[in-house]
C-alpha cells in the first residue's frame, strides 16, 4: 500500500469546489508537485493534508492511518508556508529549536539540533538572526530547516521558492531536491511554475479549477499530455484548430498536415498541438512555408514568430553562433513524426 | 503671476502653520505654567513678582501632596494593569470574530469614545451612589439595608477609568494583533504545539508592542485624568488633576497650582520614556 493516500477528497467553500474528486498515492520517498494556475486549489489541497483545513469529503490516509480527523499538530508533517510564516519574536535558532521543544526535547540537545539542521541549509553563520534581519532566501531555509528537524514524514512545502530571485531559485531547486534525496523524505511541492514542477519532481499532479487534468512523470507530462490544458500549461505550445479529413490527415484553412489519426472520428473538429522546439526551420523549400514575423534573442536559444497557412506559430531553434533569421525572411518548417498531439474539439 | 519660492524652504512654509499653531496653544501656556509656577503668593496681595523654587520644596516636601501623588502613580498603574487584563483576551477574541460579528463588535467596543467622558462618569455615578443601582441591587439580594456607595472611593474610581480608558488598549493591541501572520500560528500548530501553546508562545510575543504601546496610553492617561476623578473622587479622594484645580480655583493660590501642574507633567514624561527605552531595547532588535 502507498505511504500517502488521498481518497476522492473534496473541499468546498459555500458552493464554491475548491477540491473536487483528487484521489493520488504517493509513494514512501517520492517528490510530488502540484501544479497548477493561481486559486486552482493547491493550498487547499495541502492544507488539508496538514489539518489545517477540514474535507468536506473524502480520506486521507497516511503510513496505513486514517489521518483525516487529526488535528494538525499531532500530524507531526513538517510544513513550510507559503509565506514562511516564521516566528518574528524568535532567533533563527530558537525558531527551529521549537519543533523539538513542543516534542519535549532538552535544551542543550535542540540547540545543537538546530545548529545542525541550520548548517545543512548553509546558514551556519546566522543562528544568531532574527528574521527581520535576514533576506528571502535565509528566511526560506530557515522555514525549510525549521520543518526539516522534526523528521517529518511527509514535507509539505508551499512555493517555497516564489519570493527568490530567478538565479538563487535555480540553485535552491538544485539544493533542495539534492536534500530531499539525500534524506528520502517524502515530499509535496505546490507551485504555479512549470519549470519548477519539472526539474524537481518525480510525478506532478496538473490542477485546473479543483481538478486534477493530469497526474504523471515530468518527461510523460511534457510529451503526452492528455489534453490540451496540460499541454498549454506545461511548456510552451502551439495549438491549432483543423478538421479530419480522411485517414491521417488533418485539414487546417486548407493546409493539410499528416498526423495519426487512430483515435477519432472522420469528420471531427480537433485541435493539434506541437511545441515550439519541435519545429526544424530551414531554407530548404519543402515542409510548411512561413514569413518570420518577429525575432528575438535568448541567448541559448531564438523565439521566433512566424505567419504561415497554419496562422501564427511559435518556433524555438538553438543557438548555433551564427545569426538567425530575421523579420521578414521566408523559411520552411518541419517536424518529426509524433511531434504533432491530437486533442477531441476545437480549442 | 504667484511668486515662486525655493524647493529648499517648501517643508518650512508647509509645516509654518501646524508650528504656530501648536507654539501659540500648547508652547504658550505651558511655558506660562511654568513661569507661574515660580512665582509666590501671598493670601492678602497675591501673586508676587519674585523668583524662587518655594512652591517645589513645599510640594515635594509636602506629605499631603506626596499621597496624592502616591495616589495618582498607583491609580494609573493599577488601571493599567486591569486595562491589559481585560483588554488583551478582548482584543484577541475580536480578531477571532468573523468579519461580520467583528465590525459589530468593533462598534460596541468603540463606541463608548463617541460619548463625553463626563456622561459616561455621570452614569457611573448614578450607579455607585448611595442610592443607586449597586445598592438597591445589594439589598435586593440581601445584604442588609447599609447603603453601598463606591462614591469617593478608590475602587468607584477604578472601575470608571478602567470603563473610560479600555477601548484605547484594545485598539492598541487590535492593530498589533492584525500585523501577525496567521499562518506563523499554523506553524506553531504544525511544529506540534496546543492552541495554548501557539497562543502564550506565539501570538502573545508579537502582540507586545501593541499591549506595551496601549499601556503607555492608559497610564497617561489615567495619570492626567481629571473628569472622571473629579466626578468620582471628588474632594475626599483627590489625585493631582483634581488637585492642581482646587489649588487654581478655590485657594486661588495660582503658582502652587501650577507647580502641581508642572509636576505631574515631568514625572509622566519621566516616567514614560523611561518606559518606552525599556521596550525599545528589549523589542527593537524582533520588530521593524
Ligand atoms: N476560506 C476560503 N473561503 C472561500 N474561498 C476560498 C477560501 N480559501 C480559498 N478559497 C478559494 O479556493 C480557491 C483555491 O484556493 P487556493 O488557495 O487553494 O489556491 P492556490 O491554487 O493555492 O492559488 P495560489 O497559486 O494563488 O496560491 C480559490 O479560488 C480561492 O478563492
Ligand atoms: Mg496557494
Amino acid at each position: 500500500m502507498s505511504f500517502l493516500i488521498f481518497e476522492t477528497l473534496n473541499k468546498k467553500f459555500g458552493d464554491f469546489v475548491a477540491v473536487r474528486d483528487m484521489s493520488l498515492s504517493v509513494e514512501r520517498g517520492e517528490f510530488i508537485s502540484l501544479l497548477g494556475p493561481s486559486g486552482c486549489g493547491k493550498t487547499t489541497t495541502l492544507q488539508m493534508v496538514a489539518g489545517l483545513l477540514p474535507p468536506t469529503s473524502g480520506r486521507i490516509v497516511l503510513d496505513g492511518k486514517d489521518i483525516t480527523k487529526t488535528p494538525p499538530n499531532q500530524r507531526g508533517l513538517g510544513i513550510v508556508f507559503q509565506s514562511y510564516a516564521l516566528f518574528p519574536h524568535m532567533t533563527a535558532t530558537d525558531n527551529v529549536a521549537f519543533g523539538l521543544e513542543m516534542r519535549g526535547v532538552g535544551k542543550a540537545e535542540r540547540t545543537d539540533r538546530a545548529r545542525g539542521a541550520l548548517d545543512q541549509v548553509k546558514l551556519g553563520q546566522f543562528v544568531d538572526r532574527y528574521p527581520k534581519d535576514m533576506s528571502g532566501g535565509q528566511r526560506q531555509r530557515v522555514a525549510l530547516a525549521r520543518a526539516l528537524v522534526i523528521e517529518p514524514p511527509v514535507l509539505l512545502l508551499d512555493e517555497p521558492l516564489s519570493n527568490l530571485d530567478a538565479k538563487l531559485r535555480e540553485e535552491m531547486r538544485i539544493e533542495l531536491r539534492l536534500l530531499q534525496q539525500d534524506i528520502g523524505v517524502t515530499t509535496i511541492l505546490v507551485t504555479h511554475d512549470q519549470e519548477e514542477a519539472l526539474s524537481m519532481s518525480d510525478r506532478i499532479v496538473v490542477m485546473q479549477q479543483g481538478d486534477v487534468a493530469q497526474i504523471a512523470a515530468p518527461l510523460d507530462l511534457y510529451e503526452r499530455p492528455t489534453n490540451t490544458f496540460v499541454s498549454d500549461f506545461v511548456g510552451k505550445t502551439n495549438l491549432i484548430q483543423g478538421q479530419i479529413t480522411g485517414d491521417n490527415e488533418v485539414n487546417v484553412d486548407g493546409t493539410r498536415v499528416s498526423v495519426d489519426t487512430l483515435a477519432h472520428t472522420h469528420g471531427s473538429s480537433v485541435t493539434l498541438s506541437i511545441r515550439p522546439e519541435k519545429f526544424q526551420m530551414s531554407d530548404d523549400p519543402s515542409g510548411h512555408e512561413v514569413r518570420v514575423e518577429a525575432a528575438i534573442f535568448l541567448g541559448a536559444s531564438w523565439l521566433y514568430r512566424v505567419k504561415g497557412s497554419m496562422g501564427d506559430l511559435f518556433v524555438t531553434q538553438p543557438n548555433t553562433g551564427s545569426a538567425g533569421y530575421a523579420k521578414g525572411d521566408v523559411a520552411w518548417l518541419g517536424w518529426p513524426e509524433g511531434a504533432l498531439t491530437l486533442f477531441k474539439g476545437a480549442q | 503671476m504667484m511668486a515662486s519660492i525655493q524647493p529648499r524652504k517648501v517643508p518650512y512654509f508647509l509645516t509654518g502653520p501646524g508650528v504656530i499653531f501648536f507654539a501659540a496653544l500648547l508652547g504658550a501656556p505651558m511655558v506660562m505654567t511654568l513661569l507661574l509656577s515660580l512665582h509666590s503668593y501671598d493670601f492678602n496681595t497675591g501673586i508676587q513678582p519674585d523668583w524662587t523654587l518655594a512652591n517645589y520644596v513645599e510640594v515635594l516636601g509636602d506629605s499631603y501632596f506626596q499621597k496624592i501623588f502616591g495616589r495618582t502613580f498607583g491609580l494609573a498603574l493599577l488601571v493599567t494593569v486591569i486595562c491589559v487584563l481585560i483588554g488583551v483576551p478582548e482584543a484577541y477574541v475580536l480578531s477571532r470574530l468573523s468579519s461580520r460579528w467583528r465590525s459589530v463588535f468593533l462598534l460596541v467596543v468603540l463606541g463608548p469614545l463617541l460619548i463625553s467622558v463626563v456622561v459616561r462618569t455621570l452614569g457611573w455615578a448614578l450607579f455607585f451612589g448611595g442610592n443607586g443601582v449597586l445598592t438597591m441591587t445589594a439589598q435586593a439580594l440581601g445584604f442588609g439595608d447599609e447603603p453601598v456607595s463606591l462614591m469617593f472611593t478608590f475602587t468607584g474610581m477604578t472601575i470608571a477609568l478602567v470603563h473610560v480608558l479600555v477601548p484605547f488598549m484594545v485598539i492598541s493591541v487590535w492593530a498589533s494583533l492584525q500585523k501577525i501572520d496567521p499562518q506563523s500560528e499554523d506553524a506553531g500548530l504544525s511544529l506540534g504545539a496546543s492552541k495554548m501553546t501557539v497562543l502564550r508562545r506565539i501570538t502573545l510575543p508579537q502582540a507586545m508592542p501593541g499591549i506595551l504601546s496601549g499601556s503607555i496610553i492608559v497610564f497617561a492617561l489615567t495619570a492626567s485624568a481629571f473628569a472622571t476623578p473629579a466626578i468620582i473622587g471628588g474632594r475626599r479622594m483627590k489625585v493631582v488633576a483634581t488637585a492642581a484645580y482646587d489649588e487654581y480655583l478655590s485657594t486661588l493660590n495660582w503658582p502652587l497650582g501650577a507647580t502641581i501642574a508642572i509636576l505631574l507633567l515631568l514625572a509622566n514624561i519621566g516616567i514614560i520614556v523611561s518606559y518606552n527605552k525599556l521596550i525599545e531595547r528589549r523589542f527593537a532588535k524582533v520588530f521593524e
